[in-house]
């Protein structure tokens, strides 16, 4: 068993990515979808984090702590989102929200 | 006497206060006063203002006042022809002329004119236009006056008009009447062709002298010769004009039949004033009329003719007003026929006592209508004289004056006249004999009418007889005083032979004919026509010329004179004798001979079938071609407008399609398009978010391969 690489990480964060997009485009429950999301934006930050490892470069891990901030805004706007929705239709599943269809 | 331009103006005073408030003054009183003050003032002033002239010497008798300048239009060009100036200057003033012509007029017009709205206040008494008819007799008199004061024939074509006007309203006056409606347009239409001729003849007047004023155009008239070309078209023209309003052949149709109006109208209009006007513009023009021999011959043989025909006609009717409307007509024809022979000045002696005798007879046959309840038809009255004795004996002298009895006013102004027509500068014994037929005619109608009406058995229906009474005071007092001046109006023109004694000094003091002189300039003209050159050459006026050849003419012929009167008296008195004969001793006699010249009888009685022949000749062939243009309106004009629009409606219906197809169309097709293919878009916006979310996700997909492999 060699040293944990770089190729380990990126492999993890492919992995983490492609679980949150499914879960964005497969779950029903809004909740669930903003999980996904964040499963998406953490992947992305692992990727970020250890390509600045493995090359001595503070500037992804500087952009990580930007990308939390941003989706801890992101999760707020979204979470507020979800409550309207949740007045306007005492629902919270995805399916239900189509008033913009063609 | 400078004062007299208010004469006119005063009886407008009467015509705006009636006119304009009368409907709510209401009060008859009020009314009546108003109109009859004006006219008594203009009286006055009349009387004041000729008093003022026969102060002057006879010469000197011509009071002009110019007002101001009522057409001061530009230059006008004259014929070719004309004696004077090239360029004239078409000024009209608007003044008055006071001389002895229309002295004489203005006192009969205003004088009779007083008396007849006097009687008309009584008459009219309870009618419901009371005011509208004071309005109307105002005007009537304010334009007669006018016409008679004004110094130029633009004023009086303006009266000329103005008084044909107010007949034609007066004469419609009862405007429920279709009878009366109808007389007012056939006056109106028939004084239209008459004033046609007034206009032309005015306007050759203009063409040849280059002025309407009176003073200029007898001036310059010496120059021109005997029978100049223009002066006889200008006179012709003038009589056509004094036919339509003086009711002479072949104008004289519309005079019977506007006997509609009321009576006091007849009176006024009708018979004193209005239908002398005629006889007034031929003698005013007598300076034209005396230079062609061809128009005095015309007016004289259309008096003569008129005068007969009217007085036949009047022998067999039966509706008195008729009657009297056909002896004005023969009157008239009197006058015209005086003035053709060149004695003009006795014409208008007639005119003035004809004014009194006929403006009588009408207000007391009015006077006798009122009292029978507007019975109109002497068959159905008879001893009327047992109810209404004031108006049987100023009926009786009206009689006796238009039949010529001796003493009387009308025996010396009708005497004058026959004998002018034997002996006047253009007269003619045939005249004489025609004139001394109508007298005879005269008497024996108007004697007719007066013994059907006043004497013998009475017809009347009872019920009418009950009512029967002699007229209010406002309708006699007027009857009485026009009787007094039927009687004594005649001393103003005694003839040569009767010149004796106390007659003799009334003549050297009142003479009407020496009066009238100098405004009738062609009188004496006329006299030495044929001495013209004389006349010319001699420094001596004209009237002196006259007065030696009347002298000359009266010493030579005072017996054949004496013997003419006497023969038209005798035919005068023959005629009253018949009348008595055939309507008094023996009433069936007159059936008898009716019936015997059953003929005659019926052309009298139809009037010479003049209406019919007129209504032939020109009213109904002027219906036709109203009836033909009508076709032609109704083919022609409406054809082309209901053409242009049922075009406009097949145009509008094309044009509809079109826009229904083609723009309609291709809006819609554009429409339908975007509908149809946005269908297929529409099925890629589903609205849920995960479909994007995935559509997201697969471009990147394809993107990033794309980007990796190849």
């Amino acid at each position: 068993m060699g040293a944990i690489g770089l190729s380990h990480y990126l492999l993890l964060s492919a992995a983490l990515f492609a679980i949150g997009a499914i879960g964005v485009l497969v779950r029903r429950n809004v909740i669930l979808v903003l999980m996904s999301l964040e499963l998406m934006f953490n992947a992305a930050n692992i990727n970020l984090i250890a390509v600045s490892y493995f090359r001595p470069d503070l500037t992804g891990q500087i952009f990580s702590i930007f990308t939390i901030t941003v989706a801890a805004a992101e999760v707020a706007i979204g979470l507020g989102l979800v409550i309207a929705l949740f007045r306007n239709k005492d629902a919270i599943n995805v399916d239900e929200f189509n008033l913009l269809k063609g | 006497m400078n004062l007299f331009w208010l004469i006119p103006l005063i009886p407008l005073v009467g015509v705006i206060v009636n006119g304009l408030f009368g409907r709510r003054i209401k009060s008859e009183k009020v009314i009546a006063t108003v109109a009859c003050a004006t006219i008594l003032t203009s009286f006055i002033l009349s009387v004041v203002a000729v008093a003022g002239l026969a102060q002057l010497p006879a010469e000197e008798r011509h009071v002009e006042i110019v007002l101001y300048d009522w057409i001061p239009s530009g230059v006008a060009h004259l014929s070719d022809g004309a004696l004077h100036a090239e360029l004239a200057v078409f000024n009209v003033p608007f003044g008055f002329l006071l001389d002895p012509l229309s002295a004489v007029m203005i006192l009969v017009i205003t004088g009779v004119g007083f008396l007849i709205h006097v009687y008309a206040a009584g008459y009219m008494h309870g009618d419901r236009g009371y005011y509208r008819f004071f309005t109307y007799l105002n005007l009537f008199i304010f334009f007669m006056l006018i016409l008679v004061l004004g110094n130029s024939y633009g004023l009086m074509f303006i009266g000329w008009e103005g008084v044909g006007l107010c007949s034609y309203l007066l004469i419609g006056y009862y405007i429920g009447k279709k009878s009366a409606g109808d007389a007012g347009k056939k006056a109106f239409i028939v004084n239209r062709i008459g004033d046609l001729g007034m206009i032309l003849g005015i306007l050759t007047i203009f063409f040849t002298f280059g002025s309407l004023e009176y003073s200029q155009i007898f001036e310059a008239a010496h120059e021109y010769p005997l029978g100049a070309g223009a002066i006889t078209a200008a006179c012709l023209f003038l009589l056509v004009g004094a036919a339509g309003k003086s009711a002479q052949i072949p104008l004289y149709v519309w005079l019977p039949d506007a006997m509609e109006g009321p009576t006091p109208v007849s009176a006024l209009i009708h018979a004193a004033t209005m239908v002398t006007a005629g006889v007034y513009m031929i003698a005013r023009s007598s300076a034209l009329f005396a230079l062609s021999p061809i128009a005095m011959t015309t007016v004289a043989i259309i008096g003569a003719a008129t005068a007969l025909m009217a007085a036949t006609i009047a022998l067999v009717q039966n509706d008195i007003k008729r009657v009297l409307a056909y002896s004005t007509v023969s009157q008239l024809g009197y006058m015209v026929r005086a003035c053709g022979v060149g004695a003009f000045s006795v014409g208008v002696s007639h005119l003035m006592t004809h004014a009194f005798f006929k403006a009588l007879l009408f207000l007391a046959a009015g006077s006798v209508m009122h009292a029978l309840s507007d019975e109109l038809d002497m068959w159905k009255m008879g001893n009327v004289k047992k109810y209404m004795p004031t108006t049987h004996w100023t009926f009786l002298v009206g009689c006796l004056a238009i039949a010529g009895v001796p003493g009387l006013s009308g025996f010396f102004s009708k005497d004058e006249i026959l004998w002018y027509a034997w002996s006047g500068p253009h007269g003619h014994p045939i005249f004489w004999a025609v004139g001394t037929l109508v007298a005879g005619l005269t008497a024996f109608y108007m004697f007719r009418m007066y013994f059907v009406v006043f004497q013998g058995e009475s017809r009347m229906d009872p019920e009418v007889e009950a009512h029967a009474h002699e007229s209010p005071k406002a309708m006699t007092v007027p009857l009485m005083v026009l009787a007094v001046l039927s009687v004594v109006g005649g001393y103003v023109v005694i003839p040569g032979v009767l010149r004796i004694g106390p007659l003799a000094a009334l003549h050297q003091r009142f003479n009407l004919v020496e009066w009238l002189a100098p405004s009738l300039g062609g009188e004496s003209h006329a006299a030495v026509a044929t001495t013209r050159d004389l006349l010319l050459a001699s420094a001596q006026p004209a009237i002196g010329l006259l007065q030696e050849a009347e002298v000359a003419a009266e010493e030579a012929s005072h017996g054949l004179e004496l013997l003419l009167m006497l023969t038209s008296s005798t035919v005068a008195m023959a005629g009253i004798g018949l009348a008595y004969f055939l309507y008094i001793k023996m009433p069936r006699r007159a059936d008898q001979l009716s019936e015997k010249f059953s003929g005659v009888h019926r052309v009298l009685w139809n009037k010479y079938y003049i209406d019919e022949l007129y209504d032939a000749l020109f009213v109904n062939r002027t219906m036709d071609a109203g009836d033909a243009l009508w076709v032609l309106d109704d083919a022609l004009v409406d054809g082309t407008v209901n053409g242009v629009g049922h075009a406009t409606k097949r145009s509008a219906a094309a044009s509809t399609a079109f826009d229904n197809m083609v723009v309609d169309g291709t809006v819609n097709a554009v429409g339908y398009e975007l509908t149809r293919s946005s269908r297929m878009l529409r099925a890629w916006q589903t609205g849920y978010v995960q479909n994007y979310a995935l559509i997201i996700a697969l471009g990147i997909f394809v993107l990033v391969s794309a980007y990796l492999f190849l």
